[in-house]
């Protein structure tokens, strides 16, 4: 007699059914490593194992990187990086071992170049570095974007922890516009701010190469009409930008722009660091001038702002 | 007494520590590794109850004629560990109590030629703050009551004592400021790791540092050499996270919003339920953590004990209570 109860026909089905799902599944495994690879390359692990095996050399980092967090972080920002923004980075052998500054222009509303440049020194540097950028002080009273900042390897930018991070043989980021860059409108696109001068006597105070860095693409991420400094007031923040997509259902994400990086020859200088105002001044006009430069050039080269 | 015994008498009194608040636990620690050493003072409002024999104890207040004669036989040097810090005092008392108890003390050491002072000052002086540099160097300037206008004194008296340091040269004067220091003293931050739910802020995970209190008993017996002078910063292991101090403790925790945090702190603080004033937050909120370069180069200092020791030590004694 043939079995025809419920529970009996469930069994058939599954026993017809189960190398499909295997099969499925296999396939749906395949795919996601597939993905992970293309996003995140073959030697991720290895290079995550380089970065602990670093720090724990140190015996911890006394900023507080965290290499778990910091490995979920690059999981989530190589997408953006690998993707959404298929960044393209040229020259990254240009920055050299042990202790060194980028000096890069910022822009893009809120810093995703310094993420993806971090992703760039992460993923395409060999070997792999953590990228130390130099944040805004009033980050570190805000929950959460403290806490992730300091476990992803960001500081707050005074120059004590600067010095203490270069002594670490460290790679510094920095961007001398500051908020002045990041928040520039659209208008004023690729036109560089005023450039602040610590960096410049701090890299001569520490004998530490600086790298230019020209970053293509963020400018255009999100479109900026103005400041609205009223409401930035009122709400305490550092700038309130008028961004008009944002309300489009979407265009609360950056745009899909083509991020190009180009990193410059190391540039090396030498002098007092207490020197007037003016002599220093020159030598970060020749760090401008190099990225300023770089930029024009990827700018003539550029076909399309998302191609 | 022949002559000889005579000069034994003397040289011995004159190398004599004086120990102001040696019946708190860091004092009686101290005065465990220094009496085998050298001859010990001790002078307290407290009785000091298991008082070892060989140690002179004098429970005064220290502003009173009878410390002054105390002085006036000639001590080698001072160690001033008699800080008030208990929260629930009202705070002008604290703070004339504090200020004025130390004003004598100096005015002692002045009269009396005595050729070494120590305060324990701390690195709260500095206060936690968004801008902190990660590690403070002794020439940061002192902030901590800004936001915290209950730890003036504490500030004052670094400034105080800084001053004698300059205005005296003929007293070696060393200021100590170590970070939290962990052990079974009865401290905040010793207190905030005994709690059995250790609350944390939301969205804030500062890298603390901590010492063992022996590691800041054997700063204080380096301060006691002959030659150490100036401000020192005092630290313990390397930093470490917040959450995973805790973690390493093995000790429950709860994250709280900080305006939550800071409301319920304040009502339990007057309903006295807990002992930790509301602006005591921003130690687990902000980074507080100092440079001990100086300390380490100059006066020889480095911590004994590792991290998991220094965090254990909290629970010693735990048994007892």
């Amino acid at each position: 007699m043939e079995p025809r109860t419920a529970l009996a026909r469930l069994g058939d089905v599954a026993e017809r059914g189960l190398p499909l799902f295997r099969r499925l599944a296999s396939t749906a495994r395949r795919a996601a490593d597939e993905l992970s690879e293309r996003l995140l390359g073959s030697d991720f692990e290895a290079r995550i194992a380089l970065l602990r095996e670093r720090y724990t050399a140190l015996g911890g980092d006394p900023f507080g990187f965290d290499p778990e967090t910091a490995r979920h972080a690059a999981m989530v920002s190589a997408f953006f990086h690998r993707m959404y923004f298929r960044t393209e980075v040229y020259d990254v052998d240009h920055v050299p071992a042990g202790r060194v500054m980028l000096i890069a222009n910022h822009s893009g509303q809120i810093p995703i170049d310094a993420a993806i440049l971090g992703c760039a020194m992460f993923f395409d540097a060999n070997p792999p570095r953590i990228t130390r950028a130099m944040v805004e002080k009033w980050t570190a009273t805000l929950p959460f974007v403290s806490m992730f900042f300091n476990r992803v390897g960001q500081v707050v930018g005074v120059p004590e922890n600067a010095r203490r991070l270069l002594a670490m043989g460290e790679l510094l980021l920095a961007f001398p516009e500051g908020i002045r860059g990041v928040s520039k409108p659209f208008s004023r696109r690729y036109e560089l701010e005023e450039f602040g001068h610590g960096f410049m006597r701090l890299a001569i105070e520490t004998k530490t190469p600086i790298v230019p860095v020209a970053v293509i693409g963020a400018e255009e991420q999100y479109i900026s009409l103005g400041n609205l400094s009223w409401a930035a007031k009122a709400l305490r923040l550092p700038v309130f930008p008028l961004l008009p997509q944002m309300l489009i259902p979407g265009g609360q994400m950056p745009l899909p722009t083509k991020y190009r990086i180009f990193f410059g020859e190391p540039m090396r200088f030498e002098g007092d660091p207490d020197d007037d105002d003016t002599l220093v001044g020159e030598k970060v006009y020749l760090v401008k001038q190099s990225i300023s430069h770089m930029l024009r050039r990827g700018l003539s080269q550029r076909r399309s702002v998302f191609f | 007494m022949s002559a000889s015994g005579l000069l034994v008498q003397r040289t011995e009194q004159q190398s004599a520590v004086i120990i102001t608040g040696v019946c708190g636990r860091l004092g009686k620690r101290l005065l465990r590794f220094l009496h085998r050493e050298r001859p010990v003072v001790g002078m307290d409002q407290r009785p000091f109850v298991d008082r070892p024999v060989d140690v002179e104890h004098y429970e005064l207040d220290v502003r009173s004629k009878r410390a002054r004669e105390v002085f006036r036989r000639g001590v080698g040097a001072l160690v001033h560990l008699g800080v008030m810090h208990d929260p629930r005092i009202k705070s002008s008392d604290h703070h004339a109590w504090n200020v004025m108890v130390f004003q004598k003390l100096l005015e002692y050491v002045e009269t009396f030629q005595i050729p070494k002072l120590v305060l324990l000052s701390s690195a709260n002086v500095y206060g936690p703050r968004a801008d902190n540099p990660q590690f403070l160097t002794e020439e940061a300037p002192l902030l901590g009551a800004g936001p915290f206008s209950e730890i003036r004194d504490l500030v004052e008296l670094d400034i105080v004592c800084q001053s004698f340091f300059w205005r005296n040269p003929a007293t070696e004067t060393v200021i100590l400021r170590p970070s939290h220091i962990l052990g079974t003293v009865r401290n905040a931050p010793s207190n905030y790791l005994r709690l059995n739910l250790v609350p944390r802020l939301l969205g804030f995970d500062p890298m603390v540092q901590v010492v063992h209190q022996d590691d800041v008993v054997r700063a204080l017996l380096l301060s006691l050499r002959p030659g150490a002078r100036g401000i020192y910063n005092i630290a313990g292991p390397p930093p470490v996270a917040l959450s995973r101090a805790i973690e390493l403790l093995g000790r429950n925790t709860v994250a709280l919003p900080h305006a939550l945090a800071r409301i319920t702190l304040e009502r339990l603080f007057k309903l006295r339920v807990t002992s930790f004033p509301a602006p005591e937050l921003d130690f687990i909120r902000y980074v507080c953590m100092v440079d001990d370069r100086r300390a380490r180069e100059k006066l020889g200092y480095a911590p004994r004990f590792g991290l998991e020791e220094t965090l254990r030590a909290v629970d010693e004694e735990r048994w007892i209570s």
